[in-house]
């Protein structure tokens, strides 16, 4: 029986146990990335505010008139396009993983107490939602923004606080369903406190949804904060982000093609590793995938 | 003093259709020790008197009469809090569904031991232990090894042995089994109704046992009551049910099941449809059915009397 069952399994067994390419590939990037945008003050060979006028729009050193003292090229006003990405990578990473883990506390904890116990707060908090959603983000972040003041701080909370309502909707979507399952009932029979039925219970039966939306929110926020310094309402420059950079570089394009490329392929890089590691958080979470 | 006494329980939903009473105006008690069967077919109250006592009838039902007393103490007068505490640690429950029942992402030794914890405290490792004790103790082969298992990975016999094995975790003096094996096939049946005999008997425990199927009324019961629309027809020892059934509709169920002396012919039914429980109605809720029913029967409604010792039936015309 089991000489039988080996030649059978081996497939997809052996399959489980190598670990997976998407997790190591999403989360090696990650680690250069993260780590990058870490050291970037000891990695980065200039200051990336520094202009240097003589060396204008220069490009990769791999290319004629390229300099080798500036491997990725300049920009329009001299600065060093690779020190710029180093630097930006703090700013985009670090205001990206806020904003998204400040949005889904929010918006978790809101569809989570709006599709557990409905009736008044659910009401409540999805016409919240309701008004959130009809609001264009972009123009709700503009008013916040100009009414508090550009900030690092006031980005995060601006940007957070405009799309907390996709973790709201997609977890109260998902508790609905999962409250009328058997084992809430039995948990409920069995004497937990609301508290703990929505954390035992409900919250980790939700989580495969959650994951994916981070994944996806932390994309879009890295787009949303360009998207915000653009419009002069994020960081300000001179400090670099890679929105920043990719909407600067955007005039030139068609004559220096590296001013929008190296930060739009960090850009690129970035979301597809967490996109890779979040599908593969999702798969090793669900119980039922587990062989 | 009897264990649990329901008197007078009314269970009703508001809905835009009318008032549904789904219980209305059930008395029974259990006694320690005692297997008592609550059978009736689907829709005729069962479930809800079972979340009636536990308090857990989802809105818009709500208990608008009767008294629950749990060893004299009226559940219905407890706060919120207090009856949370009742839950799990004095009454427990086994639901029909194996299934859905259990916690998809946690292991079943993890769901045991946290409800250990939650009763009795003490550390994670004692915890998991008592868990895997409590799955040897309802039959899992190699508990050690099974406590790591996702519900998923378990046939629908382990699942409810597991969920039997969580129920009894806090040591309840009241088990409310409803419908526990209706969801598994008939070998698997049998060894969980054994197993919950035995585990009944080793412990003392009480078991109100919620079903419609009148074999495993007999191979686990001691008393029966039978419910027709929301009330209680006939109540006896288990035995008398089977042999001397007085009320109507008992004797209509009874007639349904298949017997080897009316091999060859078809199954006999009750002629008619279980009432709308919409309607208040005056009268015996069977007689509409009753082949038996007087003109008074549609008038006053039937008490259950003692008719014999221990045995209580709604009916003033069933000769005894």
């Amino acid at each position: 029986m089991s000489v039988t069952a080996e030649a059978v399994l081996p497939v997809a067994a052996r399959a489980r146990r190598r670990v997976s390419f998407r997790a190591v590939f999403g989360l090696s990037v990650l680690l250069v990335i993260g780590g990058a945008a870490v050291f970037a003050p000891q990695l980065a060979p200039w200051d990336p505010a520094r202009q240097m006028l003589m060396k204008r729009l220069r490009p990769p050193m791999w290319q004629e008139r390229g300099l080798r003292e500036h491997p990725l090229g300049t920009d329009h006003l001299g600065r060093d396009i690779l020190s710029r990405i180093l630097h930006g990578g703090r700013i985009s990473l670090g205001v990206g993983l806020t904003a998204v883990t400040l949005s889904a506390l929010i918006g978790v904890t809101l569809g989570l107490l709006a599709g557990f116990f409905g009736g008044r707060a659910d009401a409540l908090i999805m016409r919240v939602v309701d008004v959130f959603l009809a609001i264009p983000y972009i123009l709700l972040a503009m008013g916040v923004v100009f009414a508090l003041g550009p900030s690092l701080l006031n980005v995060i909370l601006v940007m957070a606080v405009t799309r907390w309502v996709q973790f709201a909707r997609i977890v109260r979507a998902d508790v609905l369903s999962i409250r009328e399952r058997e084992f809430v009932a039995g948990a409920r029979a069995r004497g937990n406190r609301a508290l703990r039925l929505l954390l035992r219970h409900v919250l980790p039966n939700a989580l495969t949804p959650i994951i994916v939306v981070a994944t996806l929110e932390l994309a879009f926020m890295i787009i949303y904060e360009s998207a915000l310094s653009f419009l002069g309402l994020g960081v300000q420059p001179p400090t670099p982000t890679w929105g920043w950079m990719l909407s600067d570089g955007r005039n030139y394009v068609a004559t220096a093609w590296w001013l929008a490329t190296f930060p739009g392929l960090a850009i690129m890089l970035t979301v597809l590793a967490v996109n890779l590691l979040g599908d593969w958080l999702r798969d090793t979470l669900d119980p039922r995938l587990k062989v | 003093m009897a264990l649990l006494a329901v008197e007078g329980l009314r269970t009703q939903f508001a809905t835009s259709g009318g008032t549904v009473r789904a219980v209305d105006g059930l008395s029974f008690a259990i006694e320690r020790g005692e297997v008592l069967g609550l059978v009736g077919e689907s829709g005729c109250g069962k479930s809800v008197t079972s979340l009636s006592i536990m308090r857990l009838v989802p809105p818009p039902g709500r208990v608008t009469a009767g008294r629950i007393l749990l060893d004299g103490d009226d559940l219905l007068d407890k706060d919120a809090e207090a009856m949370r505490r009742v839950r799990g640690a004095r009454i427990a429950m086994v639901f029909q569904e194996p299934m859905t029942s259990l916690n998809p992402v946690f292991t079943i030794g993890d769901q045991i031991a946290a409800a250990v914890r939650a009763h009795e405290g003490g550390g994670r490792r004692a915890a998991w232990e008592r868990a895997v004790e409590m799955l040897d103790r309802v039959q899992v082969p190699s508990p050690r090894e099974r406590a790591r298992d996702y519900p998923h990975q378990l046939s629908g016999g382990l699942r409810q042995r597991a969920m039997i094995a969580l129920a009894l975790a806090p040591g309840p003096q009241l088990l409310i089994a409803d419908e526990p094996t209706t969801a598994l096939d008939v070998t698997i049946q049998a060894q969980i109704l054994d197993l919950l005999r035995r585990l009944q008997a080793d412990r003392g425990m009480a078991v109100l046992l919620i079903t419609h199927d009148l074999g495993v009324v007999a191979e686990l019961c001691h008393r029966v009551a039978i419910i027709y629309a929301g009330r209680i027809v006939e109540m006896a020892p288990v035995a008398k049910i089977f042999e001397e059934p007085l009320h109507p509709y008992t004797r209509g169920l009874l007639r349904c099941l298949p017997h080897p002396s009316r091999f060859g012919q078809p199954l006999s039914s009750i002629e008619g449809a279980p009432p709308d429980l919409r309607q208040a109605g005056a009268g015996c809720r069977f007689a509409p059915r009753c082949p038996l029913a007087l003109e008074s029967c549609r008038r006053d409604e039937p008490a259950l009397d003692e008719r014999r010792p221990g045995h209580f039936v709604a009916c003033p015309v069933v000769s005894v």
